[in-house]
């Protein structure tokens, strides 16, 4: 069938209009970063409605538990809740995170109480931050994120009509549906927790990699070359698109960790806090560790199913499932770095900062197999094109 | 967990940090046991221990990762020999220091084997001991409840007008309907207690997860030792039976003898391509008919590229193409010396194609024949060429030879090169269809036809199956140790000792869980409201009257 040029148009076109709905949106989130005052330490004076907070550090916790790692076990955790769907003004109480003395060496957060962290401020209803223009200006910028999202569909979607397939057939087509996925995956987040914060993060990266994919990567609507005729296209690299956008957002609140972390750091080590002080627009260390621990946990799953989709695609069109061909290889190093990244966390004198840099390398290895391994490295994958 | 958190006990090794008080961790061995044994066991036993730690496992790991980079940036033998040969023809230093550590063989180098060995050992070494606690922990109760609930990172408490034991047999059968484990112990001054403990699959998912690895390594080695791998070229019309003679080229595991390949053979019998107006190919199809056993009846597939013919456990897939000129030879003593097709290699994308004649039985000298095909031919100024791969204007340019083709040297010879030592090149002549290029001193050579061929091939690997289903597990085991939480409940009801008159019971609550404790406390709040709420509805439902809103606490 021949490629609808009128769809492939309208397909150009939206992406523009989507990239400069992300880049408006981009500028809101950073103006609601720099004005508001939804920082830790806002957040800390923000208490949440209704529930008693414990606001001290509880080093005694000294249980008569019938298994000493119980104890440990106390820390770590959340604060208070409020909500409670049946019983109303019921009080549950949370335990600070205070570490019983033998425990677990946790994250690094030096500074300061080990009070109830962001993660329990996010599940609690935190008025006193999501008022003011600040954040009117942020919600403005979801709003624009949502159009952006909705135009971008569309230009995937006109694509994929346009050459009557699954619109992910080369490396532009790829990076367009990786950002859709990247901003999906943000989108999503946002539902479930306060992450408005990491918006000017994720779309960041957004609107360089859809700027690069219009002006060099672009490759007009088209059909496939035989190898790729396959519903494992749409199995394998829809995996594949999926985890890059996960990963996306879980790089963006790493490398916000490290940046609260240092900040927090040298906070409770009385120097100086130099640049690190922009994490006094962040949420805390920890909530963004876990924000991204959860989000790889998240795709790892999702990135393993794509290898394994990819290696029964390839036992069916190569007659092997696994031949280290380079695009193979790096799939495979991405797939250690994260591996590495989640064992890291529970390991002590890995947890924390070493972790999050693997967690970057391994985001880095992906990038790679993307930019890298299509550019400059020929193999199998090659025909997936510029 | 305890005290050491760098050795893995079979702990650490779960995908999650705050999992560790719920694990059914070993403690482990203290140095004062060891202190007995005789040196070179106790050297052993930290050696042992030093290796099944998570920090050697994430060391092995990561440079496993490492090992991996040079695979794909230097030319690999098993994927590109030519390349590999260039390159070191182009670095004449660093070329042979690669070498020799076999960086253009990574894959199959002793030192990428040493480490994913270390890391199967270590993985095992860690395994084994915690799947037997884990055995454990799946038949064992739930742990009594601590002394001070209210001490538990979530807890709350309230009164019921129900007895102590009232209260938790409403709160085991609830709790057991969602599919918690669940223990009742009595305890002093007529309190009950009610352990409950839930999401044993998080540590079984875990060990699906790393057991999995272990057999998709297994999958692999058994298709690596008991598998084949042979390509084939076929000619429109011609047959290929499974004899490692018939291949071109046949790559056995380490254990397949010539005598165990299946007996199936089949005969291409078209093959058709379609391309896109720029000459990217569209489709490829090549319709065969096959025999699984030699005395079976034939049958037809069309073989394509992502569709591979499943015969005798082997599979035949599609995976190049070409041309097949027919050329008829008339030599000097006016015999019909040479009467084939002759399939010639591709040199680009639009199908310009190498073609070689050897005519060894042509009188009084030996012809040979070298040049190109063009499947749709245009002139340019440095010759022929093809400008699109279908054959819409077939022509062939070729160099005819005449002397010895050194075929009875003994030195074996490609039937698509031609040595050209001994041999005089005599005329040059572009062919189409049907032309005959006459030969100075007698003989002439006739381009009669064309004919396609196809290569396919064949691969064998009995671990397949294997490697399929130890994905699906790892899969499985990921999402289940990465999804589930384990968690821990306990509800203490004591006897409220007359405190008012419809509050027979104050009734404790708490939980513990290592993971997502956020995404716990919400689970415990509508918990903690649910058992509550049913309690005041069975009482409604007894006539007995509801508790004050104000009496909780």
């Amino acid at each position: 069938m021949p490629v609808n040029q009128g769809l492939a148009t309208l397909s150009d076109n939206l992406i523009f209009w989507a990239i400069l709905a992300y880049a408006v949106a981009m500028l809101g989130f950073a103006a609601e970063a720099a004005f508001g005052r939804r920082g830790r330490v806002g957040r800390r004076t923000a208490a949440p409605r209704g529930v008693s907070a414990p606001a001290t550090r509880v080093d005694d916790i000294d249980l008569a538990a019938p298994e000493p790692a119980l104890v440990g076990a106390a820390s770590s955790v959340a604060g208070s809740i409020a909500a409670s769907p049946a019983g109303g003004g019921r009080r549950v109480t949370g335990r600070p995170g205070g570490s019983s003395g033998r425990g677990a060496a946790r994250s690094s957060a030096g500074a300061g109480a080990g009070a109830a962290d962001a993660d329990a401020a996010d599940a609690a209803d935190t008025p006193a931050a999501d008022t003011g223009a600040a954040a009117t200006i942020g919600r403005i910028a979801v709003a624009i994120t949502v159009l952006g999202w909705a135009l971008h569909l569309g230009s995937l979607v006109a694509r994929g009509y346009s050459a009557h397939r699954v619109p992910w057939g080369n490396m532009y087509e790829f990076a367009s549906a990786g950002c859709l996925s990247a901003v999906t995956a943000y989108l999503v987040l946002l539902t479930r927790q306060k992450v408005r914060y990491l918006g000017t993060f994720v779309l960041l990266p957004v609107v360089l990699l859809l700027g690069l994919a219009v002006t060099v990567l672009y490759a007009s609507a088209g059909p496939l070359v035989p190898a790729l005729h396959s519903y494992w296209l749409a199995i394998h690299v829809t995996a594949a698109v999926i985890s890059f956008g996960v990963f996306t957002v879980s790089t963006a609140a790493t490398a916000l960790y490290l940046a609260a972390e240092r900040y927090q750091r040298r906070l409770a080590a009385g120097g100086k806090v130099g640049l690190s002080g922009i994490a006094r627009l962040l949420p805390s260390a920890e909530a963004l560790d876990r924000t991204a621990y959860r989000s790889v946990a998240f795709g790892f799953p999702i990135w393993t199913f794509a290898i394994i989709a990819g290696a029964i695609w390839a036992e069916a069109a190569w007659g092997r499932y696994w031949g280290w061909d380079p695009k193979e290889t790096w799939a495979f190093v991405t797939w250690v770095c994260y591996a590495g990244y989640l064992h890291a966390r529970s390991t002590a004198g890995w947890r924390g900062r070493k972790a999050a840099l693997l967690g970057l390398l391994a985001f880095a290895t992906f990038l790679f197999n993307y930019f890298g391994v299509n550019i400059w490295i020929t193999g199998l994958h090659s025909y997936a094109g510029i | 967990m305890t005290s050491d958190l760098t050795t893995r006990g079979p702990d650490t090794a779960d995908i999650e940090p705050e999992d560790a008080g719920l694990s059914t961790a070993p403690v482990p061995v203290q140095p004062a046991s060891a202190g007995r044994r005789p040196a070179p066991a106790a050297a052993l036993r930290r050696a042992w221990r030093q290796l099944t730690s998570m920090r050697t496992a994430l060391l092995l790991l990561f440079l496993l990762a490492l090992a991996a980079v040079p695979g794909s940036l230097l030319p690999q033998r098993g994927l590109n020999p030519i390349k590999v040969t260039r390159y070191l023809a182009s670095h004449r230093t660093l070329g042979p220091l690669f070498d020799r550590f076999g960086l253009f063989d990574v894959f199959a180098a002793p030192w990428f084997a040493a480490v994913y060995l270390l890391l199967v050992i270590s993985l095992a070494g860690c395994l084994v001991p915690r799947i037997r606690l884990h055995l454990a922990a799946l038949r064992a109760a739930p742990p009594p409840a601590p002394r001070n609930l209210g001490r538990l990172p979530v807890s709350t408490r309230w009164t019921s007008a129900a007895e102590p034991a009232e209260a938790v047999a409403a709160a085991q059968s609830r709790l057991g309907s969602a599919r918690w484990r669940l223990l009742t112990r009595p305890g002093p001054d007529g309190a009950v207690t009610l352990s409950a403990e839930k999401g044993y699959l998080r540590e079984t998912g875990n060990l699906v997860f790393h057991v999995s690895l272990l057999v998709l390594l297994t999958g692999v080695a058994l298709g690596g030792i008991f598998g084949y791998k042979g390509t084939v070229l076929v000619q429109q019309g011609a047959g290929f039976a499974n004899t490692i003679g018939q291949y071109d080229t046949f790559k056995p595991g380490r254990l397949v003898s010539a005598s165990r390949l299946a007996p199936f053979g089949f005969t291409l019998e078209q093959f058709r391509a379609s391309y896109q107006p720029n000459g990217a190919a569209r489709t490829f199809d090549a319709t065969v008919s096959y025999r699984s056993k030699p005395d079976a009846a034939p049958r037809r597939y069309d073989v394509r590229v992502n569709h591979p013919l499943p015969v005798a456990g082997a599979k035949v897939y599609l995976i190049g193409h070409g041309y097949a000129p027919h050329f008829v030879v008339t030599d000097g003593a006016g015999n019909t010396a040479f009467d084939a097709s002759v399939p010639c290699l591709p040199q680009d994308d639009k199908f310009k194609s190498l073609c070689t004649v050897k005519v060894p039985d042509a009188q009084p000298d030996q012809l040979a024949f070298s040049g190109f095909f063009t499947p749709t031919t245009v002139s340019t100024p440095t010759g022929f060429e093809s400008a699109y791969p279908a054959p819409l204007a077939p022509g062939v340019t070729l160099l005819a030879y005449r002397g010895d083709l050194g075929l009875d040297s003994g030195i074996p010879q490609s039937v698509y090169t031609l040595d050209t030592q001994r041999l005089q090149p005599v005329s040059t002549q572009f062919l189409r269809p049907g032309e005959t290029m006459a030969l100075p001193g007698g003989g002439s050579l006739r381009f009669t036809g064309l004919t396609e061929w196809a290569t396919f091939q064949v691969t064998s690997d009995p671990g397949r199956s294997t490697a399929l289903v130890a994905s699906i597990g790892i899969v499985v085991g990921l999402l289940l140790s990465l999804r589930v939480r384990r968690r821990r409940l306990w509800m203490r009801a004591t006897p409220a000792g007359g405190l008012s008159a419809d509050a027979a019971t104050v009734v404790e609550l708490g939980g513990l869980a290592r993971s997502d404790a956020a995404t716990f406390a919400t689970e415990f709040a509508a918990l903690a409201g649910e058992l509550e709420a049913e309690r005041v509805c069975a009482e409604a439902s007894d006539d007995v009257p509801m508790p004050a809103a104000g009496s909780k606490e």
